[in-house]
């Protein structure tokens, strides 16, 4: 099977065509340098994403409503979905620091969800 | 009234790290002026991640980004002022300033750092027909909306333009429920990141028409609908192309301008192309004294440079207060080959410390592009560049060294020829 990728390594942008047998890229065309052939099999056989999003924040002094917050490390790109979900069921409660842990394993990623900011 | 050596008028990244470089440089006596109830500027709204890549080597959100360099300030006491909004700044550097704490402010400043940032364009400077209905938003109002004051102002959405606000944008609508049914973009190529066209629109499969415009928005009280159609070569849009949508709410990216009325009132001078001040290599604006960084002064695609360009100002103007004159005339930095700017517009050798960053951009999309610098008519820079393009801003690195081999320097000239 046949995919294709735009590089997003660098302004180029290189068009890609991965060659894909099974779970196995066999064959990687039309990149320029090596790292268009390093995310082409990242992007192929283990796509990832870091999720940053808001969550309700309730005490806050300032009355601050949400809070900002990202997945502690990158996700499987194919559970985008859940991982949002699950993070518009949190609620934060002031005051929250920096880096804080809002929600352990986050949709059952084993990725904690952490806050990218703090309120009081 | 009360004295200070630097008064920064604006406390978002350029500002933050302006100050920080002024008293890491030996200047005591800085003040930030912000109107907003918190430091950090944009970045406060700016949840995404990505920035920070080239100061912390690591890949922040662009809250996180912000706490950095408001720890570096609380750190060193630097006194800041929030909820104040700048009035006026005087020829002879009085500002004027309100808060609804203090009233009215006046404050004498010894160096003045502009650090204002920049604004979005608006629907009004963009001549779109139909009506004036609710529901059509400046992309970045739209993130402050849902990203601090936690609205969702749409549930299906139409974007204009593809700069990376409109694609992070179309990406945040859609994670928080909203249907996002089309990016149109006037120019044939998008003028955002690779990374955010791929991340933001094609894993979310989001349509984006490349020479493409809004040619009516439909309803009276809210937005009904958006019709767009194609350009040709010319931007004029093509009869028969039309693809209309039903929608609540259009989002307009379409470029960033420079917000300079307060450097108008000192008198400073604007580049046309820029909408920014006109700079020499210390930053300095016409108005001895009158340093500018960030966006404001170009408008930047990363923030690591505007941080980077900012301390540098911080320093200059400490050098400013402490007596430093250069006395040379400035050489003008002149370009061709679909250059349209360079910041600084103007060098004197003396007042480069160790070397000077010239930042620029081009017109249009270049491929297999060599850049070259020459003083004197002589080539002193060559930089090999594969692509180029006016979304991303370029630069050149000039060493005072290079400068000294030229003692009766008359010209400093760029190009960029295509192979």
């Amino acid at each position: 099977m046949e995919k294709n990728l735009i590089c997003i390594g660098c302004p180029l942008g290189c068009p890609m065509i991965v060659t894909v047998e099974g779970t196995q890229v066999v064959e990687v065309k039309g990149h320029t340098c090596p790292r268009g052939e390093k995310y082409a099999h990242k992007e192929v056989t283990d796509p990832t994403r870091t999720v940053t999003s808001t969550v309700r924040l309730q005490g806050s002094m300032t009355g601050t409503p949400v809070i900002s917050c990202k997945t502690a490390t990158d996700i499987p790109k194919g559970q985008i979905r859940q991982v949002m979900e699950a993070i518009n069921a949190v609620v934060a409660t002031a005051p929250v620091t920096i880096g804080q842990v809002l929600a352990e394993n986050i949709a059952g990623t084993g990725v904690a969800l952490i806050a990218t900011k703090a309120a009081e | 009234m009360k004295q200070y050596d630097i008064v920064i008028i604006g406390g978002g990244p350029a500002g933050l790290a302006a100050a920080v470089a002024a008293f890491d440089a030996g200047c005591q006596s800085v003040l930030i002026l912000e109107r907003d109830h918190c430091l950090g500027g944009i970045l406060n709204q700016c949840i995404h991640n990505g920035f920070g890549l080239h100061t912390f080597k690591e890949e922040l959100t662009g809250p996180e980004y912000a706490e950095r360099f408001v720890r570096q300030v609380q750190e060193r006491n630097i006194e800041y002022k929030l909820s104040t909004m700048v009035l006026d700044i005087s020829p002879d550097k009085v500002v004027t300033a309100v808060s609804r704490n203090e009233g009215l402010l006046e404050l004498q400043a010894k160096a003045v750092i502009l650090a204002m940032g920049c604004r979005e364009r608006s629907r009004g400077a963009l001549n779109i027909p139909g009506f004036r209905p609710a529901g059509v938003y400046s992309a970045g109002t739209a993130q402050r909306l849902v990203n601090m004051e936690g609205f969702l102002p749409g549930r299906r959405v139409v974007i204009l333009g593809s700069g990376d606000i409109g694609l992070i944008m179309a990406r945040r609508m859609t994670l928080e429920g909203a249907k996002v049914l089309a990016v149109a973009e006037l120019m044939p190529y998008s003028g955002g990141l690779k990374r955010n066209i791929v991340q933001c629109l094609e894993d979310f499969d989001i349509p984006l028409y490349l020479s493409h415009t809004v040619v009516d928005i439909q309803g009276k009280e809210r937005v009904e609908g958006v019709t767009i159609a194609q350009v040709d070569e010319r931007r004029r849009p093509i009869p028969g192309t039309e693809i209309h949508y039903e929608c609540d709410t259009l989002l307009l990216s379409c470029g960033l301008i420079p917000e300079n009325e307060l450097s108008k009132g000192i008198g400073v001078d604007l580049s046309p192309v820029t909408n920014g001040p006109v700079v020499n290599e210390q930053l300095e604006t016409n108005v001895p004294g009158v340093f500018a960084a960030g966006n404001v002064l170009h408008v930047h695609d990363l923030v690591d440079f505007v941080s980077q360009e900012a301390a540098n100002a911080g320093r200059a103007a400490v050098a400013y207060i402490n007596g430093k004159k250069v006395q040379q005339n400035a050489v003008p930095v002149t370009f061709e080959g679909g250059v349209r700017y360079t910041v600084p517009a103007a060098i004197r050798p003396e007042g480069v410390e160790d070397s000077v960053i010239i930042r620029f951009r081009v017109g249009d999309v270049k491929k297999n592009a060599v850049v070259k610098l020459l003083l004197n008519g002589e080539l002193v820079l060559r930089k090999k560049r594969p692509v180029m393009a006016p979304g991303e801003m370029e630069e050149l690195k000039l060493t005072r060294q290079q400068l000294e081999q030229y003692p009766d320097l008359q010209t400093i000239h760029i190009t960029v020829e295509e192979a």
